[in-house]
Protein backbone atom coordinates (compact mmCIF):
# COMPACT_ATOMS: atom_id res chain seq x y z
CA UNK A 1 0.00 0.00 0.00
CA UNK A 2 1.51 3.31 -1.30
CA UNK A 3 0.60 5.85 1.87
CA UNK A 4 -0.15 10.15 0.71
CA UNK A 5 3.08 10.60 3.02
CA UNK A 6 5.57 8.55 0.73
CA UNK A 7 4.42 10.42 -2.45
CA UNK A 8 4.81 13.71 -0.69
CA UNK A 9 7.65 13.21 0.53
CA UNK A 10 8.94 11.53 -2.98
CA UNK A 11 7.90 14.59 -4.69
CA UNK A 12 9.51 16.60 -2.19
CA UNK A 13 12.38 15.13 -2.59
CA UNK A 14 12.32 15.37 -6.53
CA UNK A 15 11.41 19.47 -6.29
CA UNK A 16 14.69 19.98 -4.20
CA UNK A 17 17.01 18.38 -6.22
CA UNK A 18 15.65 20.27 -9.38
CA UNK A 19 16.16 23.51 -6.95
CA UNK A 20 19.57 22.32 -6.14
CA UNK A 21 20.12 22.15 -9.86
CA UNK A 22 18.82 25.24 -10.74
CA UNK A 23 22.09 26.55 -8.55
CA UNK A 24 24.30 24.13 -9.69
CA UNK A 25 23.68 24.90 -13.63
CA UNK A 26 23.14 27.95 -13.92
CA UNK A 27 25.10 29.04 -16.25
CA UNK A 28 23.67 26.38 -18.98
CA UNK A 29 20.26 27.33 -20.55
CA UNK A 30 19.50 23.98 -21.50
CA UNK A 31 20.10 22.56 -18.15
CA UNK A 32 17.73 25.43 -16.43
CA UNK A 33 14.83 23.77 -18.72
CA UNK A 34 15.36 20.60 -18.16
CA UNK A 35 15.20 21.77 -14.53
CA UNK A 36 12.34 23.49 -14.78
CA UNK A 37 10.76 20.25 -16.49
CA UNK A 38 11.77 18.56 -13.01
CA UNK A 39 9.93 20.91 -10.87
CA UNK A 40 6.88 20.60 -13.15
CA UNK A 41 6.78 16.81 -12.57
CA UNK A 42 7.28 16.68 -8.86
CA UNK A 43 4.01 19.12 -8.93
CA UNK A 44 2.03 16.76 -11.17
CA UNK A 45 2.77 14.08 -8.36
CA UNK A 46 1.33 15.82 -5.65
CA UNK A 47 -1.79 16.47 -7.94
CA UNK A 48 -1.91 12.97 -8.68
CA UNK A 49 -1.35 11.54 -5.37
CA UNK A 50 -4.21 13.96 -4.04
CA UNK A 51 -6.16 13.54 -6.49
CA UNK A 52 -5.97 9.65 -5.88
CA UNK A 53 -6.48 10.40 -2.20
CA UNK A 54 -10.05 12.32 -2.28
CA UNK A 55 -10.73 9.89 -5.38
CA UNK A 56 -11.46 13.07 -6.97
CA UNK A 57 -10.55 13.34 -10.74
CA UNK A 58 -10.48 17.09 -11.05
CA UNK A 59 -6.93 16.55 -9.82
CA UNK A 60 -5.87 14.96 -13.02
CA UNK A 61 -7.40 17.13 -15.60
CA UNK A 62 -5.35 19.93 -14.21
CA UNK A 63 -2.00 17.09 -14.57
CA UNK A 64 -3.35 17.23 -18.29
CA UNK A 65 -3.42 20.72 -18.56
CA UNK A 66 0.41 21.08 -17.49
CA UNK A 67 1.80 18.85 -19.18
CA UNK A 68 -0.12 20.62 -22.17
CA UNK A 69 1.48 24.18 -20.90
CA UNK A 70 4.97 22.73 -20.19
CA UNK A 71 5.21 20.97 -23.78
CA UNK A 72 4.22 24.33 -25.17
CA UNK A 73 6.38 25.93 -22.66
CA UNK A 74 9.86 23.46 -23.54
CA UNK A 75 9.14 24.11 -27.29
CA UNK A 76 9.10 27.83 -27.46
CA UNK A 77 12.45 27.17 -24.83
CA UNK A 78 14.38 25.92 -27.18
CA UNK A 79 13.37 27.77 -30.82
CA UNK A 80 14.81 31.02 -28.17
CA UNK A 81 17.53 29.20 -27.37
CA UNK A 82 18.66 27.84 -30.75
CA UNK A 83 18.39 31.60 -31.72
CA UNK A 84 20.11 32.55 -28.94
CA UNK A 85 23.04 30.13 -30.05
CA UNK A 86 22.88 31.80 -33.73
CA UNK A 87 23.45 35.48 -32.52
CA UNK A 88 25.91 34.28 -29.63
CA UNK A 89 27.43 31.09 -30.85
CA UNK A 90 27.22 30.39 -27.06
CA UNK A 91 24.37 29.17 -24.29
CA UNK A 92 25.94 30.54 -21.77
CA UNK A 93 23.65 32.68 -19.40
CA UNK A 94 26.24 34.89 -18.53
CA UNK A 95 27.01 36.15 -21.77
CA UNK A 96 23.26 37.48 -21.57
CA UNK A 97 24.36 41.21 -20.40
CA UNK A 98 22.26 42.99 -23.43
CA UNK A 99 19.72 44.37 -21.25
CA UNK A 100 22.25 45.09 -18.04
CA UNK A 101 21.85 48.59 -16.92
CA UNK B 1 3.04 -5.96 -0.56
CA UNK B 2 4.88 -6.39 -4.02
CA UNK B 3 3.08 -3.14 -5.18
CA UNK B 4 5.27 -1.24 -2.07
CA UNK B 5 8.37 -2.73 -2.66
CA UNK B 6 8.21 -1.85 -6.43
CA UNK B 7 7.26 1.56 -5.66
CA UNK B 8 10.57 1.65 -3.31
CA UNK B 9 12.48 0.29 -6.12
CA UNK B 10 10.81 3.13 -8.38
CA UNK B 11 11.24 6.09 -6.03
CA UNK B 12 14.69 5.44 -5.53
CA UNK B 13 15.68 4.84 -9.34
CA UNK B 14 14.16 8.49 -9.89
CA UNK B 15 16.04 10.10 -7.23
CA UNK B 16 19.06 8.70 -8.91
CA UNK B 17 18.03 9.91 -12.45
CA UNK B 18 17.29 13.40 -11.12
CA UNK B 19 20.83 13.45 -9.23
CA UNK B 20 22.13 12.51 -12.68
CA UNK B 21 19.93 15.02 -14.43
CA UNK B 22 21.62 17.70 -12.14
CA UNK B 23 25.43 16.31 -12.30
CA UNK B 24 25.93 14.88 -15.85
CA UNK B 25 29.25 16.51 -17.24
CA UNK B 26 27.64 16.24 -20.87
CA UNK B 27 24.09 17.65 -21.44
CA UNK B 28 22.92 14.67 -23.46
CA UNK B 29 23.49 12.59 -20.76
CA UNK B 30 21.11 15.20 -18.95
CA UNK B 31 18.60 14.88 -20.99
CA UNK B 32 18.84 10.68 -21.11
CA UNK B 33 18.67 10.51 -17.56
CA UNK B 34 15.34 13.02 -17.58
CA UNK B 35 13.69 10.23 -19.46
CA UNK B 36 14.70 7.68 -17.33
CA UNK B 37 13.25 10.11 -15.11
CA UNK B 38 9.96 10.41 -17.23
CA UNK B 39 9.95 6.12 -17.20
CA UNK B 40 9.36 5.86 -13.85
CA UNK B 41 7.62 8.37 -13.30
CA UNK B 42 5.28 6.98 -15.19
CA UNK B 43 5.52 3.88 -13.78
CA UNK B 44 4.65 5.30 -10.54
CA UNK B 45 1.58 6.92 -11.88
CA UNK B 46 0.82 3.12 -12.65
CA UNK B 47 0.98 1.85 -9.53
CA UNK B 48 -1.47 4.47 -7.96
CA UNK B 49 -3.92 4.01 -10.93
CA UNK B 50 -3.32 6.69 -12.60
CA UNK B 51 -2.92 5.11 -15.82
CA UNK B 52 -3.90 7.68 -18.61
CA UNK B 53 -1.76 9.86 -17.34
CA UNK B 54 1.17 7.97 -16.96
CA UNK B 55 0.40 6.80 -20.77
CA UNK B 56 0.40 10.48 -21.79
CA UNK B 57 3.84 11.27 -19.92
CA UNK B 58 5.56 8.70 -21.88
CA UNK B 59 4.33 9.81 -25.03
CA UNK B 60 4.30 13.07 -25.14
CA UNK B 61 7.14 13.89 -23.19
CA UNK B 62 9.35 10.97 -23.90
CA UNK B 63 8.07 10.46 -27.43
CA UNK B 64 7.95 14.05 -28.18
CA UNK B 65 9.75 16.72 -25.64
CA UNK B 66 12.69 14.74 -25.02
CA UNK B 67 13.54 13.85 -28.70
CA UNK B 68 13.54 17.73 -28.93
CA UNK B 69 15.65 18.55 -26.16
CA UNK B 70 18.06 15.47 -27.56
CA UNK B 71 17.86 17.21 -30.97
CA UNK B 72 18.51 20.80 -29.54
CA UNK B 73 21.66 19.60 -27.45
CA UNK B 74 23.01 17.76 -30.03
CA UNK B 75 22.07 20.76 -32.61
CA UNK B 76 24.19 23.00 -31.03
CA UNK B 77 28.07 23.13 -30.40
CA UNK B 78 28.38 23.87 -26.87
CA UNK B 79 31.60 24.47 -25.42
CA UNK B 80 31.27 22.64 -21.99
CA UNK B 81 34.29 23.64 -20.49
CA UNK B 82 32.99 27.33 -20.29
CA UNK B 83 29.46 26.14 -18.79
CA UNK B 84 30.92 24.02 -16.13
CA UNK B 85 33.58 26.93 -15.12
CA UNK B 86 31.26 28.08 -11.94
CA UNK B 87 29.44 24.38 -11.19
CA UNK B 88 30.95 24.06 -7.84
CA UNK B 89 30.71 28.06 -6.97
CA UNK B 90 27.18 28.16 -5.72
CA UNK B 91 26.95 24.27 -4.98
CA UNK B 92 26.76 24.60 -1.53
CA UNK B 93 23.90 27.35 -1.70
CA UNK B 94 22.18 24.67 -3.70
CA UNK B 95 22.58 21.83 -1.55
CA UNK B 96 21.37 23.64 1.48
CA UNK B 97 18.41 24.70 -0.16
CA UNK B 98 17.45 21.76 -1.11
CA UNK B 99 18.62 19.91 2.21
CA UNK B 100 16.43 22.97 3.79
CA UNK B 101 13.33 22.35 1.45
CA UNK B 102 13.22 18.52 1.67
CA UNK B 103 13.40 18.46 5.78
CA UNK B 104 11.11 21.15 5.50
CA UNK B 105 8.26 19.34 3.70
CA UNK B 106 9.04 16.01 5.16
CA UNK B 107 8.57 17.50 8.74
CA UNK B 108 5.52 19.24 7.83
CA UNK B 109 4.01 16.18 5.96
CA UNK B 110 5.69 13.38 8.10
CA UNK B 111 5.78 14.55 11.48
CA UNK B 112 2.41 16.17 11.92
CA UNK B 113 0.73 12.86 10.58
CA UNK B 114 -1.45 14.63 8.58
CA UNK B 115 -2.30 18.40 6.79
CA UNK B 116 -4.52 19.83 9.25
CA UNK B 117 -6.39 17.41 11.00
CA UNK B 118 -9.28 16.39 8.55
CA UNK B 119 -6.26 14.87 6.52
CA UNK B 120 -4.74 11.14 7.48
CA UNK B 121 -1.84 11.02 5.34
CA UNK B 122 -1.16 7.61 6.19
CA UNK B 123 -4.12 6.05 4.27
CA UNK B 124 -3.48 4.61 1.26
CA UNK B 125 -4.11 6.35 -1.58
CA UNK B 126 -5.57 3.66 -3.97
CA UNK B 127 -8.67 3.77 -2.65
CA UNK B 128 -10.48 0.74 -3.98
CA UNK B 129 -12.33 1.41 -7.20
CA UNK B 130 -15.29 -0.56 -8.88
CA UNK B 131 -14.13 -3.82 -11.02
CA UNK B 132 -15.04 -2.00 -14.53
CA UNK B 133 -13.72 1.47 -13.33
CA UNK B 134 -11.82 3.04 -16.77
CA UNK B 135 -9.73 5.85 -15.51
CA UNK B 136 -9.55 7.17 -19.48
CA UNK B 137 -13.39 6.98 -19.78
CA UNK B 138 -13.88 9.06 -16.58
CA UNK B 139 -11.03 11.66 -17.49
CA UNK B 140 -12.63 11.95 -20.78
CA UNK B 141 -15.80 12.36 -19.55
CA UNK B 142 -14.85 15.15 -17.56
CA UNK B 143 -12.32 16.31 -19.81
CA UNK B 144 -15.04 16.93 -22.89
CA UNK B 145 -17.69 18.28 -20.42
CA UNK B 146 -17.24 20.73 -17.44
CA UNK B 147 -13.21 21.20 -18.95
CA UNK B 148 -14.40 21.66 -22.73
CA UNK B 149 -13.35 25.24 -22.86
CA UNK B 150 -10.02 24.86 -21.47
CA UNK B 151 -9.32 22.11 -23.22
CA UNK B 152 -10.03 23.89 -26.07
CA UNK B 153 -7.91 27.32 -24.74
CA UNK B 154 -5.17 24.35 -24.65
CA UNK B 155 -5.44 23.36 -28.21
CA UNK B 156 -4.69 27.10 -28.91
CA UNK B 157 -1.99 27.45 -26.65
CA UNK B 158 -0.04 24.59 -28.54
CA UNK B 159 -0.60 26.06 -31.89
CA UNK B 160 0.42 29.18 -30.73
CA UNK B 161 3.78 27.39 -29.35
CA UNK B 162 3.83 26.10 -32.99
CA UNK B 163 3.56 29.24 -34.61
CA UNK B 164 5.67 30.88 -32.46
CA UNK B 165 8.80 28.11 -32.49
CA UNK B 166 8.73 28.11 -36.05
CA UNK B 167 8.70 31.83 -36.64
CA UNK B 168 11.12 32.41 -34.08
CA UNK B 169 13.66 29.40 -35.93
CA UNK B 170 12.78 30.24 -39.23
CA UNK B 171 15.63 31.93 -41.25
CA UNK B 172 16.06 33.67 -44.82
CA UNK B 173 19.17 33.05 -46.04
CA UNK B 174 20.17 35.71 -48.81
CA UNK B 175 21.17 34.28 -52.53
CA UNK B 176 19.41 30.98 -52.46
CA UNK B 177 17.95 30.08 -55.52
CA UNK B 178 13.89 29.85 -54.60
CA UNK B 179 10.18 29.62 -56.03
CA UNK B 180 8.23 32.85 -55.62
CA UNK B 181 4.55 31.58 -56.96
CA UNK B 182 2.93 34.59 -56.46
CA UNK B 183 5.07 36.29 -58.98
CA UNK B 184 4.80 33.50 -61.36
CA UNK B 185 0.68 33.25 -61.14
CA UNK B 186 0.42 37.02 -61.40
CA UNK B 187 2.73 37.26 -64.94
CA UNK B 188 1.70 38.69 -67.68
CA UNK B 189 1.70 37.83 -71.61
CA UNK B 190 3.33 41.21 -72.33
CA UNK B 191 5.66 40.95 -69.72
CA UNK B 192 7.36 38.01 -71.13
CA UNK B 193 6.26 37.87 -74.90
CA UNK B 194 7.87 40.11 -77.63
CA UNK B 195 7.13 39.68 -81.17
CA UNK B 196 9.44 40.86 -83.70
CA UNK B 197 8.78 41.66 -86.78
CA UNK B 198 11.80 41.03 -89.58
CA UNK B 199 12.19 39.78 -92.70
CA UNK B 200 13.03 36.44 -93.95
CA UNK B 201 16.33 35.28 -94.37
CA UNK B 202 17.65 34.33 -97.86
CA UNK B 203 19.38 30.75 -98.58
CA UNK B 204 22.83 31.39 -99.05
Amino acid sequence: MITLVQLLILSGALFSIAVAGIFLNRNNVILLLMCVELLLLAANFNFIAFSRYLNDINGQVFVFFILTVAAAESAIGLAILVVLFRERRSINVEDLNTLKG
Amino acid sequence: MLIQVLFHVFAVILLLAALGVISARNPVYSALALVMCFITSAAIWLLIEAEFLAVVLVLVYVGAVMVLFLFVVMMLDINLAELRKGFTRFAWLGWITAAALIVEITGVVWARGGLGGAIDAHRSVVAPLPADYSNTLELGKLLYTRYAYPFELAAVLLLVAIVAAITLTMRRRTGLKQQDISRQVAVRREDRVRLVKMDAEKRP
